[in-house]
C-alpha cells in the first residue's frame, strides 16, 4: 500500500492508503478527524469543505494521492489554539448554526472566500454552493459580512 | 377535586441519591410514578426516571438534565437549559442537557412541535424546587433565615457576603424534604433568561468541529458499512455474486438484508468500492410500471367530490398538485450497532427511541430490556428521524455479520430509498355571493404507504391521508372537505408541518384568488375575513414591517400568507423577482409570529428562517420525480433544495410579545412561507401556479 505524508492542521502525518482513496475518508476513518462531514460524496453538498494549501476543496472528491507534501486544513485547524478564527467568531456572534452538520464546511468555504476577497459582495456570497438544509443562509450572509468587517 | 388535580399536576419528586436529584413527570398532568401518592409535598421515590424529567446538581457545580427528546437543530437543548437556568439562577454555561437513552415508557417523542410547550412547566417546576432546597440547605449551614438568601451564578449568597456553590450544597440539599422558601416558578415579569435572545449552548462545539454526530463516534470495532440498493423502489436481489467484492482489501463481511446487500469494511472508501464490485441481479420493485404522470392522474381520480355549492353563488375553483419531497437532512441516516447473542447496543439519532427500541429488539430477537438505544444529536431531521430504518438495518447487519457496524446510507440511498413527503392533489372551491365567501370546500388525495416490507425497516404505516383544514381560520361560511388516498408501495414519512405544508399552502393560494375575484387587496381581504385577533395582529405586523403594497418594478411582486397551528400563528410577507420566471429569486422575507412566550427569541427566529427556506424550496424548485418505479434524483445536484443564491438576501422575523405559555414553533412557518412564495410568484408573473414545485 502506498504511503502519503502531508501537513494536517499544522502537524505532519503519514498514512498508508490507496492513491484513489478520497481525502474525506482518510481524514475520518484513518486519522479520526471528523470535522469534515460526508453529505453526498460527489462534491455537490460541500459539507466536507476544507482547505488544501489554503484553497477551498471538497475532500470527498480529492484523492489522497493529490495531497502528498501539501497542507490540509480542516475545521479543527482553523482556530489558533483557543482563539477562534474571525469567521468562527462571527458564526458564534450571529448564532448561525442550527443542526450544525454543514457548518464546518460553510465556515471553511467562507474563510476561503475572505482570504481571496476581503470585502465580499452579496453576489460573491451567492456563489457559495454549500447546502444548508436547515436554511441558515441569512445568518451565514450576515456572519460573512461581520467577519469581513472585523478583520 | 379540581384543587387536588391541580396540586397533583405540579408535583415534583425527590429521587433518593447522594446529590440533589429531583424529577417531574412529563406528558399529561397525572403522575403515574409509584410512590407518588401525596402531591402536597415532594415525596422520596427510589424508582427509575422513566416518564420523568430528572435534574441533578453535581458536586462539580453542574446542573444536569437528561432530556427525553432529540436535538436535531431545532434548539430544544438550549431552550430547556434556559428554563433550568432561569428558575435555578444558574449560569447557562453550568447547565448540561445530555440526551436520554431510550426508555421503556413515557413520552420520549420529539415531534408535532410540542417539545418546548410540553417541557415548559415540568422543567421550570423542577428547577424551582431544586433552588428552594439548595437555599434551605445553605440556610441551615449558615444558620440564617432562608428568606434572607439570594441565588445567582450557580451559587447561594448570604447577606453578609458569604456564598456557596450549588455543588457544595448538593449533598445536604438532597436530604431536604420541606424547603423553607417557595418552590414555585417565577412570575414571567421576573424572567431574565427566558425571553432573552440566546446563542445555542452547543454553538462553540459546532463552529470548532467538535459537535459529535453518530458517524463521528468511535465505538470500539464498529466497522464502516454501506448497502447496495436496488435501482427501483422495493426492488429485490435475485442473485448476488460477491466474489470480487470479498476479494478486495479491507472487506470484512458481505451480508444480504431486505433492502439490499451490505458490505462491512475497514473504511467507507473500502466499503463503497466493495459495494460497487458486487454483481447483483435485481428484480424490479412493485412500482416498476409507474411514473409521475400516472401517479398524478390516480391522485386526481382519488379526490372525493366536493359538496354541491349553495344556490345562487359564484365559484372560485382551483386544483393543485404537490410532488414528492425528500427530507434530505444534511446528516444522512447513520447508525452504530453492536448486536451480540444476548444483548444489543445501538447509537443513532431518533425522534421516537422508545418505539425504535421495541422494533429493534423484535427484529434481532431479543427482549427489549436487553437492547440499549443511545440517542445521538442529529444533523437535521424535518421528520426523517421519526422512523428508524437505518437503525434496524444496522442491527440486522451486525447480527448477521457478527461484528459491530457503523452503517451509513449514502446520499443516493437517502434520496432514492429514503422516505418522502407524499405527493398530493387538492381540489378547492370557494363559493361567494354579494362579495362574501359563504362556503369553502377542500378535498384532497394523498399517496399513502402500503408496504409490508417497510414496517420491518422501521416505519409505522404512514398516517392516513391529510384532512383538509377545518380550523375555520377564515369566516368562510360552511366548511366542508374530504380526503382520499392512493396506496402505493413507497417509503413515505411526515415532513416538517406534515399535511399543513400542502393543505394550508393550497388554501392560502385560493384565498389570494378569491380576493382577486372580489377585487380586494390580499391583506385587506384577509383582515376582514380572519376570525382570530392574534392572526390579524401578526398579519398587520408583517404587512407594516414589510411595507405591503409598496410599488415594485414589473416582474417583481409581494405575496402574503398566514397560518395558525400548535397554539401559535404566523404571517409571512415575501418579495420575489420573477423577471425570469424560470429562475425566480425571493429577495425578501418578513415573518411575524405569535407563539406565546418565546423562550429563546433567537432560536425562534432561526426556526422561522428555516421554514422560509423550506417554503421557497418546495414551491419553486425542490421535489422528486418518479420514473418507472424509481426516484430520478440522487443528490443535492438534482434535488434542488435552496442554496445561498436562492435564499432571501433580506430576512426579518418579528416576535409578538405574549404572556401565554409557549405554543409550538418548529413547523409553524412552512405553510405561510410556501403560500406567500406562491402568491408572490403568481402576482409577479400574472400566472396561477397549480403544480409544485413550479420549476421542476
Amino acid at each position: 500500500m502506498p504511503s502519503y505524508s502531508f501537513v494536517l492542521n499544522g502537524k505532519r502525518v503519514t498514512v498508508e492508503a490507496p492513491a484513489d482513496m478520497p481525502l474525506l475518508w482518510v481524514l475520518r476513518d484513518l486519522l479520526n478527524v471528523t470535522g469534515p462531514k460526508y453529505g453526498c460524496g460527489v462534491g455537490a453538498c460541500r459539507a466536507c469543505t476544507s482547505h488544501l494549501d489554503g484553497e477551498e476543496i471538497q475532500p470527498c472528491v480529492v484523492p489522497v494521492g493529490d495531497c502528498a507534501g501539501r497542507k490540509v486544513t480542516t475545521i479543527e485547524g482553523l482556530a489558533d489554539g483557543d482563539a477562534l478564527h474571525p469567521v468562527q467568531q462571527a458564526w458564534l456572534d450571529c448564532d448561525v448554526a442550527q443542526c450544525g452538520f454543514c457548518q464546518p464546511g460553510q465556515i471553511m468555504a467562507a474563510a476561503a472566500l475572505l482570504k481571496k476577497t476581503s470585502r465580499p459582495t452579496d453576489a460573491d456570497i451567492d456563489r457559495i454552493e454549500n447546502v444548508c438544509r436547515c436554511g441558515t443562509y441569512s445568518r451565514i450572509r450576515e456572519a460573512i459580512k461581520k467577519a469581513a468587517a472585523d478583520t | 377535586m379540581a384543587r387536588q388535580l391541580s396540586r397533583r399536576k405540579f408535583v415534583v419528586y425527590t429521587l433518593a441519591a447522594s446529590t440533589l436529584t429531583v424529577a417531574a413527570p412529563l406528558g399529561c398532568g397525572t403522575p403515574s410514578a409509584e410512590g407518588a401518592e401525596d402531591a402536597a409535598s415532594d415525596v422520596l421515590v427510589t424508582g427509575t426516571d422513566e416518564e420523568m424529567l430528572v435534574l441533578e446538581v453535581t458536586r462539580a457545580n453542574k446542573v444536569v438534565v437528561r432530556l427525553p427528546r432529540v436535538e436535531v437543530g431545532q434548539g430544544v437543548t438550549t431552550a430547556v437549559a434556559m428554563m433550568i437556568a432561569e428558575e435555578l439562577d444558574a449560569r447557562l454555561a453550568d447547565v448540561e442537557i445530555p440526551l436520554a437513552d431510550a426508555r421503556t415508557e413515557g413520552n420520549q417523542f420529539t415531534g408535532g412541535s410540542n417539545s418546548v410547550s410540553s417541557l415548559y412547566g415540568p422543567a421550570r417546576r423542577l428547577a424551582a424546587t431544586a433552588r428552594a432546597k439548595l437555599v434551605t440547605a445553605a440556610a441551615r449551614r449558615w444558620k440564617v433565615p432562608a428568606w434572607s438568601l439570594r441565588t445567582g451564578r450557580t451559587r447561594v449568597f448570604a447577606p453578609d457576603g458569604r456564598s456557596a456553590t450549588f455543588g457544595s450544597l448538593t449533598a445536604s440539599a438532597a436530604g431536604i424534604t420541606r424547603p423553607a422558601v417557595s418552590a414555585k416558578p417565577k412570575p414571567a415579569a421576573e424572567h431574565r433568561v427566558i425571553g432573552r435572545p440566546t446563542t445555542r449552548i452547543d454553538a462553540r462545539d459546532i463552529v470548532t468541529g467538535k459537535a459529535e454526530y453518530t458517524g463521528d463516534l468511535s465505538v470500539a470495532g464498529a466497522r464502516p458499512t454501506v448497502v447496495a440498493r436496488p435501482p427501483t423502489l422495493g426492488g429485490k436481489a435475485v442473485s448476488v455474486d460477491d466474489r470480487a467484492a470479498r476479494a478486495l482489501p479491507g472487506v470484512h463481511a458481505v451480508v444480504e438484508i431486505d433492502g439490499g446487500v451490505a458490505v462491512v469494511a475497514d473504511t467507507f472508501h473500502h466499503a463503497f468500492q466493495a459495494r460497487d464490485a458486487l454483481k447483483i441481479k435485481w428484480a424490479p420493485g412493485p412500482l416498476a410500471n409507474l411514473s409521475d404522470a400516472a401517479i398524478r392522474s390516480r391522485l386526481r381520480a382519488a379526490v372525493p367530490k366536493l359538496a354541491a355549492p349553495p344556490g345562487g353563488t359564484a365559484q372560485t375553483e382551483a386544483e393543485f398538485e404537490f410532488a414528492f419531497v425528500s427530507h434530505a437532512p444534511m446528516e444522512v441516516l447513520t447508525a452504530v450497532a453492536d448486536v451480540r447473542s444476548g444483548s444489543a447496543e445501538i447509537w443513532f439519532s431518533s425522534q421516537s427511541p422508545t418505539d425504535a427500541r421495541e422494533s429493534i429488539a423484535s427484529a434481532v430477537g431479543l427482549p427489549s430490556s436487553k437492547v440499549w438505544v443511545h440517542v445521538m444529536r442529529g444533523g437535521g431531521s424535518f421528520g426523517r428521524r421519526l422512523t428508524y430504518d437505518a437503525a434496524i438495518e444496522a442491527a440486522l447487519i451486525s447480527k448477521k455479520a457478527r461484528l459491530p457496524v457503523k452503517l451509513m446510507w449514502s446520499r443516493t440511498d437517502d434520496i432514492r430509498h429514503g422516505r418522502m413527503r407524499p405527493a398530493t392533489h387538492h381540489r378547492i372551491r370557494a363559493s361567494h355571493a354579494r362579495g362574501r365567501v359563504v362556503a369553502f370546500a377542500h378535498s384532497t388525495a394523498s399517496v399513502s404507504e402500503s408496504y409490508e416490507g417497510l414496517s420491518a425497516q422501521g416505519g409505522a404505516r404512514a398516517a392516513a391521508a391529510p384532512l383538509p383544514s377545518d380550523s375555520g381560520l377564515y369566516n368562510f361560511g360552511r366548511l366542508s372537505g374530504d380526503s382520499g388516498s392512493v396506496d402505493l408501495a413507497m417509503p413515505l414519512g411526515a415532513w416538517r408541518s406534515v399535511d399543513s405544508g400542502t393543505v394550508r399552502t393550497a388554501e392560502e393560494i385560493v384565498v389570494d384568488e378569491i380576493a382577486r375575484t372580489l377585487g380586494e387587496d390580499p391583506v385587506a381581504f384577509r383582515r376582514t375575513t380572519l376570525r382570530s385577533r392574534t392572526v390579524k395582529a401578526v398579519l398587520d405586523k408583517a404587512a407594516t414591517a414589510g411595507r405591503w403594497g409598496r410599488s415594485m418594478p414589473s416582474g417583481q411582486a409581494q405575496g402574503v400568507a398566514v397560518h395558525e397551528e400548535y397554539g401559535s400563528c404566523v404571517a409571512c410577507l415575501v418579495e420575489i423577482d420573477a423577471t425570469d420566471p424560470k429562475n425566480p429569486r425571493v429577495t425578501k422575507v418578513v415573518m411575524a409570529a405569535d407563539v406565546g412566550t418565546a423562550v429563546n427569541p433567537r432560536g425562534l427566529e432561526a426556526q422561522l428562517m428555516g421554514t422560509a427556506v423550506d417554503g421557497i424550496s418546495t414551491v419553486l424548485r425542490a421535489g422528486l420525480h418518479i420514473d418507472r418505479g424509481a426516484v430520478r434524483e440522487s443528490s443535492f445536484a438534482d434535488f434542488h433544495y435552496a442554496r445561498q443564491r436562492h435564499a432571501p438576501p433580506h430576512f426579518e422575523a418579528h416576535i409578538m410579545p405574549s404572556k401565554r405559555d409557549p405554543g409550538g414553533a418548529g413547523e409553524l412557518g412552512v405553510p405561510a412561507a410556501a403560500g406567500a412564495v406562491a402568491n408572490a410568484y403568481a402576482r409577479a408573473t400574472g400566472t396561477k401556479p397549480r403544480r409544485f414545485p413550479i420549476n421542476f
